[in-house]
């Protein structure tokens, strides 16, 4: 008899679909084993964006559960005074910067 | 810096994975978290924790009757015992399928679920359509899922929050009575343990193994 798979028999997909939602959940992860807020904190303001995007006319398939999860996140860090949207948005166009003036094939750093 | 050579520049990801690498920048120079912590959550998520760790659980229950005493009275600190633990400091709550009550597990406010034991939630989980249907429906989204059960079986909805995750705990499957725990690991799936399915036949999972040989 071969030898049993570990894995249960499932024809579940990636647990994430692009590398930014794994990068979304971890910080949440680690922003709340860091104590800046409690589970439940978390979960308020998930739900509370999940119900806003529903509003706003998304679907809610399950397909934009990150984006919710990353609004929410911004959310978050905004009201426990960790990061203000400015910031996010001069910290993203930096990035964009980088990007743009990196040769390609080189690695992209803040300059 | 003006960039006037198009080919000398490398394609910037999407806006919203710079939202998010942003977001990470800011929050590693604020020293709030750990590079190396970020990596290490997404490699446990990815590869180390998913709906095997349930089936291990439920294997252990159906073959193990002091176990599943344990399983039954303090789900949290039995799963703990196989090593999973949460990370949230959730409590987890097993709730047991007979022949005359069916459970099913969702999460109407949000999408908890309980990641120690069955890793990340599938899409259609977090799907609104889901999350209302299965509490005013059951019986039909159940049968969506192939899961026709009989007229006179109550169905149960249990709804997770932050602090109470469920696990539902399949009934064990007939002609398995010979069967090892490591046997019985392979009739159990994610969906069984959400309760949207019931755990695999042992003629399925023949089907299953020789096609795959």
């Amino acid at each position: 008899m071969k030898k049993l798979p570990l894995q249960p028999f499932d024809d579940d997909g990636p647990v994430f679909n692009e590398p930014w939602e794994a990068q979304a959940f971890a910080l949440v992860l680690a922003l709340h084993e860091a104590e800046q807020f409690t589970w439940d904190e978390w979960a308020r303001m998930l739900n509370e964006e999940i119900v806003r995007a529903q509003k706003n006319g998304d679907p809610d398939l399950g397909n934009t559960y990150y984006q919710h999860w990353l609004n929410a996140l911004e959310k978050i860090t905004l009201v426990k005074n960790i990061s203000s949207n400015s910031e996010i948005h001069a910290k993203a166009e930096q990035w964009r910067h980088a990007y743009l003036s990196t040769p390609h094939g080189e690695p992209v750093e803040l300059g | 810096m003006p960039h006037d050579h198009d080919h000398e520049h490398t394609e910037p990801p999407s806006d919203i994975a710079l939202r998010v690498k942003a977001l990470e920048t800011l929050l590693i120079d604020k020293g709030l978290v750990d590079p190396s912590a970020l990596d290490e959550i997404i490699e446990t998520y990815e590869h180390k924790v998913g709906p095997r760790n349930g089936a291990h659980v439920v294997a252990r229950a159906w073959s193990d009757p002091k176990f599943k005493k344990q399983l039954m009275e303090d789900a949290t600190a039995a799963v703990d015992s196989l090593g999973y633990s949460g990370r949230q400091g959730e409590h987890l709550q097993v709730v047991e399928n007979t022949s005359a009550l069916h459970n099913v597990v969702v999460c109407t406010l949000c999408s908890c679920y309980p990641w120690t034991v069955l890793g990340l939630p599938p899409a259609w989980y977090k799907s609104a359509p889901y999350r209302s249907r299965v509490v005013s429906e059951p019986r039909s989204v159940l049968a969506e899922f192939g899961t026709e059960l009989a007229e006179e079986m109550s169905i149960r909805v249990w709804d997770s929050t932050s602090e109470m995750r469920y696990l539902v705990l399949p009934m064990r499957p007939e002609g398995t009575e010979d069967w090892t725990e490591e046997q019985l690991q392979q009739l159990v799936t994610r969906n069984s343990m959400i309760g949207v399915e019931l755990a695999k036949s042992p003629n399925n999972l023949d089907a299953t193994v020789e096609g795959k040989d």
